[in-house]
């Protein structure tokens, strides 16, 4: 069942309900303003407000330097533009110098969908990943942002949100309460576990339940925030299923599959599989054929589950 | 300005291009030119324009200096040693483990620094974001940022430019080290950034040039900045690379980072074995 709102309606009233308190809540765009809608937010908060126009790196620093004078400031762009064109100003000025900026990528991996390979990141959160302290989150739908983005304020250094933009599937029941910090089980299991981000968590869900038909108990756990990874729920589980697999709607590199093989091999070493973007570039196309294109549908999850779980001693 | 005042400036450049060719010659090694071209900016900034007190560095009143040309810091830190922002003996760790004073600026290390530069072409929109804020907050502080030549090669330097100028930041001002030098040759044989206060017209601002040695100059051209309301304000500062060591002027292209022998130093700076 789909959401019924957008994400970033979400993102932008969270902003407003902020804002209204907390007077350092400042918003910098990057002539996207219109995709992501923060307009409302302009509106009520003019002063607060800055278009720089499509100039990502002066972006981040003109957020950067707002954050040096307490600002808690959140810039967005496409996922592309928002990390990867503006990398070192992201490392330096930002997350080197200890700034409180958040930085939202929109439209990630096939979210992306006819802007295409120009504009489907596969490699933002690896990216991020990789610059150091760096928080890097994946909202699964309105009711979770809803709960994190007074979290994401709150927290004081560099925050990654990815972002899908739009109606995503409903994962969770309005009200529902995260914990930045922490996974989500959302289902328990016995015989193997599947770690599931973005888009891809309403879709572990549904191969969990054709894993039960075929005779297999799958624990469905919702890693949002990637890093730092919620180390004890990934090796309580595992050291349970004794195998997982890990579905991500990013290059097999440096995601998610990566952050978790990262905790089982030192902690828990099981069989892992991955359902994710083997190393490959984006290319235009709507949700179900690139979901085909990239076997990234439930049942690459599933042949994935029962291949994890035959892999076990 | 009176004379009294030329004269204590131009004496403080002075004791200041002392201790950064200490700093680096008890190194061995470092960025002298760059240093040593943006002197009597420094001054006039921190000895008499700026609004800043060694003793409140973190006062959110206070005025931002953002030393976007980052490998300068070596004349940074003997501004701030002789301020009082830090001891003075802190000038001999420049660059030892563990140190507070790395090569490039660091504001999470070194007390009195406003923004962390280094990675060339930052800094001047980390300054827009500082000015963006005191108009948010209704703040009267200022804002300077201190650009090099070679770095405006950078195409950010431009976005955050067009930014300013269009924004009219009154509450920023610009000062382009005009030393004509990077480090592969002369930056008018490489990529000439000239006309570059036309170029500062052309992007809304409004721009003057100046002998960037000439501390009543400097002082001007910042009372000028300040009274120009609604306006974003480049001075382009005409500088010599090493300026005021006879030793590093003469090596050219070469001043910007090299060896310091000590006896170069020590006669330099007039100083004895310790």
């Amino acid at each position: 069942m789909q959401d019924t709102k957008e994400m970033r309606e979400v993102y932008c009233e969270s902003l407003i309900e902020m804002a209204k308190t907390n007077k350092d809540i400042v918003v910098v765009e990057a002539d996207l303003m219109n995709c992501i809608k923060t307009g409302p937010f302009k509106k009520a908060y003019p002063d607060r407000f800055f278009d720089v126009g499509v100039a990502e790196a002066n972006m981040i620093g003109i957020s950067a330097g707002l954050a040096t004078c307490g600002k808690i400031t959140f810039c967005s762009s496409f996922a592309t533009f928002a990390t990867r064109r503006c990398f070192d100003q992201i490392f330096i000025s930002v997350a080197y110098s200890k700034q409180n900026v958040k930085i939202v990528g929109t439209d990630p991996g096939i979210c992306a969908e006819i802007n295409g390979g120009t504009h489907m990141p596969f490699e933002d959160m690896g990216i991020m990943r990789c610059v150091p302290d760096m928080v890097c989150v994946e909202p699964t739908d309105c009711a979770m942002l809803k709960s994190l983005m007074p979290q994401i304020a709150a927290y004081k250094g560099a925050v990654y949100i990815r972002l899908f933009r739009k109606k995503t599937e409903k994962v969770f029941e309005d009200g529902a309460q995260f914990d930045l910090f922490k996974a989500f089980t959302i289902k328990q299991g016995h015989d193997v576990t599947i770690v599931a981000s973005g888009i891809m968590v309403d879709r572990a869900v549904k191969a969990a339940a054709l894993l039960k038909d075929k005779g297999v108990d799958a624990e469905v756990i919702n890693v949002y925030t990637w890093k730092p990874i919620d180390e004890e729920t990934i090796v309580r589980s595992l050291t349970k299923t004794g195998a997982v697999v890990v579905a991500e709607n990013h290059n097999v590199f440096n995601g998610l599959t990566s952050a978790v093989s990262e905790v089982a091999a030192r902690r828990c070493p099981v069989p892992v599989e991955s359902v994710s973007v083997k190393d490959q570039f984006g290319e235009v196309g709507k949700m179900p054929y690139l979901s085909d294109r990239y076997g990234l549908n439930v049942g690459n999850i599933v042949d994935a589950a029962i291949k994890a779980v035959s892999r076990k001693r | 300005m009176d004379k009294q005042k030329v004269k204590f400036l131009n004496d403080k450049a002075d004791d200041i291009r002392k201790l950064i060719i200490e700093m680096i010659g008890r190194l061995g090694v470092g960025h002298v030119g760059g240093s040593l071209s943006i002197v009597e900016l420094l001054t006039v900034l921190y000895y008499d324009k700026a609004k800043i007190d060694p003793s409140a560095p973190n006062d959110p009143d206070r005025d931002r200096i953002v030393l976007s040309k980052g490998h300068a810091g070596p004349a940074l830190y003997s501004v701030l040693a002789d301020k009082g922002y830090f001891p003075l003996e802190k000038i001999r760790t420049l660059n030892q483990p563990g140190t507070d004073l790395p090569s490039h600026c660091d504001m999470n290390k070194t007390v009195g620094v406003d923004m962390t530069a280094g990675s060339l072409g930052q800094g001047l929109s980390c300054a827009v974001g500082m000015a963006l804020a005191g108009k948010i907050d209704k703040k009267d502080y200022h804002v300077y940022a201190i650009i090099g030549d070679g770095e405006s090669q950078e195409g950010q330097i431009w976005e955050a430019m067009m930014y300013a100028g269009n924004m009219g930041l009154d509450n920023l001002t610009i000062f382009l080290d005009n030393n004509k030098m990077q480090i592969d040759d002369y930056t008018a044989n490489i990529n000439s950034v000239e006309p570059f206060d036309k170029k500062c017209e052309a992007f809304n601002l409004r721009a003057e040039r100046i002998d960037g040695h000439d501390v009543a100059a400097i002082a001007g051209a910042i009372d000028r900045a300040h009274a120009a309301k609604g306006k974003c304000t480049c001075v382009v500062l005409d500088t010599i690379k090493g300026y005021g060591v006879p030793f590093a002027v003469s090596k050219g292209v070469g001043s910007h980072s090299f060896s310091i022998s000590e006896a170069e130093w020590r006669e330099f700076c007039n100083k004895e074995a310790d």
